[in-house]
Order: structure tokens, then sequence, then C-alpha cells
């Protein structure tokens, strides 16, 4: 899973503060980007600019919310997948979800921020996820459109994030991409079995279609003209292609993978050109996107609601874990002293 | 094998992959909702290896049965009255407290047997106990582990554990319980002796309970039926849930 494109939230840590940059900071500065642009790693302990290190927080952060929280519509269907085979299938992809939230939230720690502040964070509104997972999952071929389109538009998005210039968050990404392909793999099977299933089935997966289709779509972020601030994070190599370059990726390798399942992509205006050899496709209602943003999605609510919900019911769990520590510790004490 | 024996064992070896299969269900409703996220990746890992030995119990049932069916016919296509898992495994979650106690209590009994039917007459589940004794010794590990952070925490998570001991007490007599079939399996050397199974239970839960400052409840009357289909509320939604789908698109394939 992945987070939107996160530069239409991320500008504010881009730009630059508005002191003036001692001479000393130029050249630290000056070394950083010549480092970047040679394609060297920049590691935590490495000097860099406030700006790249809070647009990094708030994006790995982002991207380790998003993981967990896409765990909620997935698992919806762990208790009712329909054979022991994909109930397996599904619990392991879900597990990796959260293994990525535990690489990702390491990978910020790094940057000097615990994970209870970030987790704080996602819980009290002020941190985003990805909207996408504000979207309901209604029906098992939910399953197969989210592995297929929403970790197919992950992949897209996060391949080109291996060679992040921040290393632990390329790393990581490095791992998670290996494990999305595959979820992506398998969501593209699960479709493929019910577009080659009863009628009903096959219905079930237009319409699972119909309705992530768009979401995914929009999960590359803002056209290129409205991202204004995708300069400096191509500049720090944070970033490495355009929004409107990825979505068009994604669309030009999605259209023959529909196509073979039979089933309809929901765009009139979808038709491959064969001049540029892609395919064009009809306008983004962002108006949609937007209010999602804003939390007026279909299941915004419900979503933070059960991560608040797991927060407060495992708070004596997690106290009592600590209380046992103590206690062991104390006692390992007493007996060496 | 007699005709007899083989029942037996289809029945036993039924009985195996609906408590795998139940207790794995339950476990696997915690995903992404676990108390933290560690353990969240923990309790989905029992969660798999126990749908894992449930598929592999479940195959192996339907074979010895020989009419056709196949893990999934099994696991669902039966109503309540033809499952045949302990009643230990079907009650409900209710917090994390009961969940690690259920498990428990579960898990010490799996490695027991699993460890003893390793050397069954068998080959067939012999071989699979070889391969499940492996997972459960960590589930025990980690049941075991987290029982005792709990019953020696706070004295919030002390008393959630100890209410939860009570509560599940009653369902653990029926782990050990023994009907004539599975005396000819004990017999032919194919199962463990349950009564020995108990003993080494017995001794390992209550090494367990004293680092955790946990009293044993008396052995009072104990809840039973699960092994013959006479099960509590909580198993009908359970199924009714897991079942949805092939129910719902009886001709379908997934």
């Amino acid at each position: 899973m992945y987070t939107q494109g996160l530069d239409a939230k991320a500008e504010q840590g881009a730009q630059p503060s508005p002191r003036l940059v001692t001479e000393q900071e130029a050249a630290l500065q000056g070394r950083f980007q010549e480092r970047v642009d040679a394609e060297e790693k920049i590691e935590p302990r490495d000097w860099m600019p406030e700006g790249y290190r809070r647009t990094l927080v708030r994006q790995i952060s982002q991207h380790a919310h998003s993981e967990i929280v896409g765990m909620l519509p997935e698992g919806n269907w762990i208790t009712r997948a329909p054979t022991l085979r994909r109930k397996v299938a599904l619990l392991a992809k879900v597990q990796d979800e959260g293994g990525h939230g535990l690489y990702l939230y390491s990978a910020a720690e790094t940057l000097g921020v615990s994970r209870d502040e970030l987790v704080g964070q996602l819980l009290s509104g002020k941190a985003k996820y990805s909207s996408i997972f504000n979207y309901p999952t209604p029906t098992w071929a939910d399953i197969g459109a989210i592995g297929w389109l929403v970790d197919g538009a992950a992949i897209m998005n996060q391949v080109p994030l291996c060679r992040c210039s921040y290393g632990p968050y390329a790393r990581a990404m490095v791992r998670i991409c290996r494990e999305e392909s595959f979820h992506q793999r398998q969501g593209y099977e699960l479709m493929l079995a019910l577009a080659q299933g009863t009628p009903e089935q096959k219905r079930m997966a237009q319409d699972a279609l119909n309705r992530w289709w768009w979401p995914s779509l929009m999960m590359f972020g803002p056209s290129d003209d409205q991202s204004a601030h995708s300069a400096q994070n191509m500049a720090w190599k944070i970033k490495r292609f355009s929004n409107d370059e990825l979505r068009q990726r994604f669309v030009d390798a999605t259209v023959p993978q529909a196509e073979f399942l039979g089933l309809t992509i929901p765009d009139p205006e979808l038709r491959f050109n064969a001049g540029t050899g892609h395919y064009e496709f009809g306008a983004i209602d962002w108006t949609e996107f937007n209010e999602i943003l804003k939390g007026n999605g279909p299941c915004n609510r419900e979503r933070i609601e059960a991560r608040r919900k797991v927060w407060d019911d495992g708070a004596w769990v997690r106290e009592a874990a600590t209380a046992h520590a103590a206690k062991r510790k104390q006692r390992a004490l007493k007996k060496a002293g | 094998m007699s005709t007899d024996l083989k029942d037996a064992l289809f029945g036993y070896t039924l009985r195996l992959g609906d408590t795998s299969l139940v207790l794995g269900h339950r476990l696997s409703e915690w995903c992404g909702h676990a108390p933290e996220l560690e353990e969240d990746i923990a309790l989905t890992n029992v969660a798999l290896d126990l749908v894992g030995h449930a598929r592999m119990l479940l195959t192996y049932a339907g074979e010895l049965e020989g009419k056709g069916r196949d893990e999934d016919r099994l696991a669902y296509r039966r109503d309540v009255f033809d499952y045949r898992n302990h009643l230990l495994v079907e009650q409900p979650n209710r917090d994390f407290g009961h969940t690690i106690v259920r498990q428990f209590l579960h898990d010490v009994w799996a490695v027991e047997l699993y460890e003893r039917l390793c050397a069954s007459r068998d080959e067939t589940l012999a071989g699979i106990a070889a391969k499940a004794v492996k997972e459960v010794r960590y589930h025990v590990r980690h049941s075991g582990d987290w029982l005792i952070r709990l019953g020696d925490g706070t004295d919030v998570s002390h008393a959630r554990v100890a209410d939860a001991l009570g509560r599940l007490w009653p369902y653990t007599g029926e782990m050990f319980e023994r009907d004539e079939a599975e005396q000819a399996l004990v017999a032919a050397g194919i199962v463990p002796d349950p009564a020995e199974l108990k003993a080494a239970w017995t001794a390992r839960v209550e090494a367990v309970l004293e680092e955790a400052t946990l009293d044993r409840p008396a052995d009072g009357w104990m809840q039973k039926g699960g092994r013959r289909g006479e099960h509590s509320e909580h198993l009908g939604y359970l199924l009714a849930e897991m079942q949805f789908l092939p129910r719902a698109y009886p001709d379908a394939n997934w």
C-alpha cells in the first residue's frame, strides 16, 4: 500500500525557513546537494537541511500510517474469505502491511521522532494517510481490486523511492516493493478467478473495478500544474518522477490487464493514441478527492475510530508489559546486589 | 487399517482440524486490531499457522472419509452440529487477556499432543504433527510469556486475566475426554492416551500460572459437548461469517 502523491500536503516542509542562512549553513547545504546530485545516500547521522528532514518525516510517517490504516479495509474480509487458501493469503497480506508499517516507522525514527509521537499525530487527525483507504470494501471483489489496482498504483509510486536519497527510506522501500509486487499479482489472480467465474462473480469484479478505478488514479496526487512544490523534492531526490508521469505509466500498464480480464474500465473517454503510444483518459474529478482529504470520505470516521479504539483498548496491555518489565529488572538487580 | 479404525481416525483428525480452524479464525479477528503493531503481527502469525494446520488435517480427514470432501468442503459446508472443535476455542476474543488465556490453555495441550503424535503409527498424522510441533512450541512461548506479563503486570491486568482464567477453565476438561473410538486409536498406537496428556498439561500450566502469580482454578463442573457437535451459541455466528460466500454463491469457484 502507499500514500498518495504527498507533495500536495508536503509544501510546508519543503519551504526554506524565512531566517537568514549563515555562510556556514550555505556551505553545508551546498555540500549536501552535491552528495545528493552524486546519488550518494544520506544517512541518519549526516547533516541535512531542516526542510529535507521535515519533508521526509512527513512522507515516511504518512506512508507508515497508510500501511496501518490500509490493514482495515482488507482486514474487513479476513473472516469471510471464501476458501482456506484465500484466507491464508489475505491474512499474510494484511500482516505484510503491518510489517511495512513497522519498517517505515523505524525509518522515520532515524530522523529523530518516536513512533508514539507519530501514532499520536495519526490519532489526533494531524497526520494524513492515503485517502484511498477511506473507501469501503463491501464485496469480496474489493480485495482483488485493491491488490490489483491500489497495490499496482503503489508500486508505480514506490519503485522510484527505492532510489530515494535518504538511505533508511530507500532500503525499507526495496523490501516493501518486493512484497507489494507479490500482492499485486495475487490481487490480479483473484480478479481473474472472478472474471472467469459465474455471471454473479463477474458482476462483482466489474462493480469493484468501477468503484476503485478513479480513486486509484487519484493516488498519484494532483496534476503537475497543481503541484508546484514537486521541484524541491525532485532536487532532493526524494521524488524522481512527476505525479502525471507516474499516473500515465499506471494507466498504460493497467488498461491491457483489464482487457485481458474482460472487464470495462469506467471511462468513456479512454482511448489508445497510436502516435504517442499512450492511453488517453478522461478528466479526474478532484472535488471528490478534496472532500475525502477534508474528512468527508465514506469511511474517514470509521478508520480513525478503529485506530483510536485499538490504541485505547490496548492501553492496559501496554501498561502491564511496562510494569512487568520494570518488576523483572528490579528483581534481577536485587539478585545481583 | 480396519474400517472402524479408519472411521475413528477420521473423527479424530476432523476434531483436531476443526479445533485448529476455529481458533485460527478467532485469532484472525485480531488482525489490524491488536494492542501493539508487533503483537498484531505475532497473533496473525499464530493464526496463519493454525489455519495451515487445519488445512492439512481437514484434507487428510477428507481422504480418510473417502467421500470426496476436500478442506473447503469440510470447512465451508458443515453446520454447527457437524463441527467437532473444542468449546474452548470457539469462545469469543472478548479482550486481549481472554484471548491470551484461551490461547495458552490450548497451546500447552497442542504441544503435548503434537510431540506425542510425532510418534504415531499413522504416517500421515505423524508427518503433520512433525510440522505442527515446531510451530506450536513457538505459540506456547508467546502465549505463556504474555500470560506472565499480564498476570504479573499491573493490578488491572492481573484482575483481567484472573477473570479470564476462571471463565475459561471449565472448558479445559473436554480436551482430555476419551470415547470408545479414541480408545481404539490409543490401543493401536495411533494417538496418545489423553490421561497422559492431562498430567503433562497440568504440570506445564501450573508452572506458568505460578510465575504469572495466578491461582489455578479448581476443577469443578466441566463444559463438554464440542467433540460431539454440541456447541455454544458463539460458533453459529462464527460459521455464518466464515461460510457466507460459499453459501451465498454455491456454484462459484474462488
